[in-house]
């Protein structure tokens, strides 16, 4: 993969190989959309279909009986969405409450899962280590087994008398009512440096309906257990492609570089790691979209409780849409969802597509590449 | 082909198929918008049920067929894993089931949307169905549909661990204070006295019991914010923080009844399900249940009820109404009330089941004093709010969260 960027990108600059149409093109032309025809009709069909629909029932005020397509549906226009971010009430204050528990959520899911899966997978590569496939098949075992079945487990393991507080009671700690808990871990930091009560300054106001306070909660501590779920579950699989990555790493390189003198770190910092720049944007990503998405461990555990802490954008519009007959606000928030997954997606690419260019280091092992290829 | 060429081409692709798409869809849908056609004769009728176990379906499924051969008809019952999902989609998709569940908490969604037939006058002796099971069905004075069975909430006590913490049947509470003072006695034993669920729907008894209540009896003002509400929180709040009471999930549990069962608190409060549930999961637990200890002004209880809904798009209405008559016979619901454990809810039928089941006496006589759930459409996520709020009861203030349900539900009933 690494070995095709680069050429790639040495043979840029250069020529550009722009393909001109000629007369025998157009042939090729037409054979190819027959080729991608019936691609596009099943995506167009099961996809993009289904999303236009959705979008426009999230501009009417539907309430699940009959079509949405007719003209009996009241179409309401924008207000499903300003009723997110405009109008102060309950609708904007459960969403931002979603968002709120998101953001922490992915703020400490994301960078926790690749670290984790980026060290598995420097274990189980290396090459003097004994009984990798056990390991690898030992680490990747939480990935393939059905997140219902997990979550149920992860029940039991932070029940209030259960696995973690039995280990954390024999460190002679008390262990929280973990599910029960709906404190923020700020708040319970805050806490520790003497801030029990909000200051008013903090309660006064805040953006978007939830005050500076709230916005400053941090994790509940029933989001941390599902937090800590999460990261053991996803790092199988993004092990797997750090594995990947990693075997595509020439061993050649690292060689040249133990000569060179470069510690053990060294190699790591500025040989393994510049290498695995795409699969940590891979992995970065798909991390993303998927803590975004959270909702079948939501749906299981905790159901949005304690106190509306794990409640997350796409379990609020799952209970918009099905348990309060509120289709378009349901609609609404997927949407709202879509754009921001979106939005950073586009944010990270942006931020690892320059770290690329500005790297200083970068031409001491470019020029070294071609000669394997 | 570069990127940005097979980019276009796709984009063009997914237009069309989408306006082609859309154009096929357009008359795809069954838009039927008055009363769906009706046919006579022979039916076959869904019946799509949210069911509590293996028992309730077995006990369905034999009154559906036992009525489809008396009259010709065929009964197919489906047990739904999510009733509430399950309806949803297939009401939205146009081809709802003939007859289903409809929780008295949801009544007023599908009422208000227009989901559900008004037929609950075409039962014969709709009268004879309890006051407030009927007030629970009815939207915009009519009763739309039958009540299948009703719960109420009473007091469960642990004989055993009563005796143990010193207590006689002379300390029995029946009223708040007695209820404090037996806690207290309790707690001194070093046990958890009371597990209360942490929803309105536990807690909301006690404000029952003050004479205050979340809506008005029209079910279109919001009157959470009252001196009765206020001193009913106040009361269980601080039963929570002198350690009087407990949520379930502090005691480990996922419900009231399970944390009784396995002996983790002297007391709780929840409905007759609990003896099924004991019975199967703690044959062993010794209790008695009497009526719940009565507020300052008087006695007050919850009640919880599901009726036989028929879709207002049914082919077959006047066979379904034939059906839930027959599911809705004091006989019939007798045979349910031995199978499943509910009540049954027609007052006819009272004291043969109170003969039948003595032990349930405190769960019927609340019927007598029961207030139903919240009757009004949009609710649910004000409601969950509410719960919210009292999960964090102990450290709040239930002021504001009397005053946020007022503000929430003012909102959703639009009425400010």
């Amino acid at each position: 993969m690494a070995t095709e960027t680069l050429t790639a990108a040495a043979t840029a600059p250069g020529a550009s190989p722009r393909r001109r149409r000629g007369g025998t093109r157009s042939n090729e032309n037409l054979a190819g959309w027959l080729f991608v025809a019936p691609v596009i009709a099943i995506l167009g069909l099961f996809l993009l279909l289904p999303i236009l629909m959705a979008f426009w029932v999230s501009l009417t005020d539907w309430n699940g009986q009959g079509s949405p397509f007719t003209g009996d549906v009241p179409f309401v226009g924008a207000h499903n969405y300003t009723r997110l971010f405009t109008e102060d009430g309950l609708a904007r204050r459960d969403f931002m409450t979603s968002i709120r528990n998101n953001i922490y959520y992915v703020a400490i899911v994301v960078p926790a899962q690749t670290a984790l899966a980026l060290g598995l997978a420097l274990v189980v590569n290396n090459r003097m280590l004994k009984g990798k496939s056990f390991f690898r098949s030992a680490f990747y075992f939480p990935s393939v087994t059905s997140s219902v079945a997990i979550s149920v487990v992860f029940l039991f393991l932070f029940a209030n008398s259960g696995a973690v507080n039995a280990l954390l009671g024999f460190f002679g700690i008390d262990g929280p009512e973990w599910f029960a808990d709906s404190r923020g871990v700020l708040h319970l930091l805050f806490g520790v440096v003497g801030v029990d009560s909000p200051p008013a300054a903090l309660t006064g106001g805040g953006p978007l309906g939830l005050s500076w306070w709230d916005w400053l909660a941090g994790p509940s501590v029933a989001m941390i257990s599902i937090i800590t779920l999460v990261v053991w579950t996803t790092s199988g699989t993004f092990m797997l492609m750090f594995l990947a990555g990693l075997q595509n790493v020439p061993v050649a390189l690292d060689e040249a570089s133990t000569l060179d003198g470069a510690s053990r770190w060294q190699r790591f910092r500025h040989v393994t790691l510049p290498l695995l720049r795409p699969t940590t944007f891979l992995v970065l990503t798909l991390g993303t979209i998927g803590s975004w998405q959270v909702f079948d461990q939501v749906y299981v555990m905790s159901q949005g409780d304690p106190a509306k802490t794990t409640l997350t954008p796409a379990y609020l519009s799952y209970r918009t849409a099905f348990r309060d007959f509120d289709y378009g606000s349901g609609a609404a928030i997927s949407f709202v969802l879509f754009l921001i997954i979106i939005v950073l997606t586009l944010i990270q690419r942006r931020v690892l597509a320059e770290r690329d260019t500005d790297r200083p280091r970068r031409g001491w092992w470019r020029r070294r590449v071609p000669e394997r290829s | 082909m570069a990127p940005h060429t097979i980019a276009r081409a796709a984009v063009a692709g997914f237009a069309a198929v989408a306006l082609l798409g859309s154009a096929a869809c357009g008359s795809g849908f069954d838009d039927s918008s008055g009363d769906a056609a009706q046919s006579s004769g022979p039916a076959s009728l869904q019946i799509l049920i949210g069911s509590s176990g293996e028992a309730e379906t077995k006990a369905v499924q034999e009154a559906a067929a036992k009525w489809a051969t008396s009259s010709g008809n065929t009964a197919t019952v489906t047990p739904a894993q999510d009733l509430t999902q399950q309806l949803g989609q297939a009401l939205a998709g146009g081809t709802p089931p003939d007859v289903f569940y409809v929780d008295a908490a949801q009544f007023a969604d599908y009422a208000s949307v227009g989901a559900l037939e008004p037929y609950g006058d075409k039962i014969s002796n709709s009268g004879d169905f309890y006051e407030s099971l009927r007030t629970a069905f009815t939207y915009d004075g009519k009763l739309y549909c039958a009540p299948k069975d009703f719960s109420t909430l009473a007091l469960q006590i642990n004989t055993d661990l009563w005796a143990k913490a010193g207590l006689t049947d002379a300390d029995v509470p029946t009223t708040w204070e007695q209820l404090t003072a037996a806690a207290q006695k309790i707690k001194a034993k070093g046990q958890v006295p009371l597990a209360l669920g942490d929803t309105r729907d536990r807690i909301g008894a006690f404000m029952v019991q003050n004479g205050g209540w979340l809506l008005s009896k029209d079910g279109k003002q919001p009157t959470a914010d009252t001196p009765e509400n206020l001193a009913a929180l106040q009361y269980i709040r601080t039963m929570l923080t002198t350690g009087l009471a407990k949520y379930p999930k502090q005691l480990d549990a996922g419900w009231s009844g399970e944390a009784f069962g396995r002996g983790k608190a002297v007391m709780t409060i929840e409905g007759n399900w609990i003896t099924g549930a004991l019975k199967n999961d703690f044959p062993n637990v010794k209790y008695k249940v009497v009526a719940l200890p009565a507020g300052p002004k008087g006695q007050g209880t919850l009640s919880f009820t599901q009726c036989w809904g028929i879709a207002a798009k049914s082919r077959y209405k006047d066979q379904a109404i034939k059906f839930v008559e027959a599911m809705t016979s004091g006989e019939q619901q007798l045979i349910f009330a031995k199978a499943v454990g509910v009540m049954p809810s027609r007052q006819s039928v009272r004291d043969q089941y109170t003969a039948a089941n003595p032990e349930d006496k405190p769960f019927i006589d609340g019927a007598a004093y029961a207030q139903g759930p919240v009757n009004a459409p949009k609710m649910d996520s004000v409601l969950k709010d509410f719960d919210t709020g009292l999960q964090g009861l102990a450290n709040g203030d239930p002021k504001t969260v009397l005053q946020n349900f007022d503000k929430n539900a003012k909102a959703a009933l639009g009425t400010s």
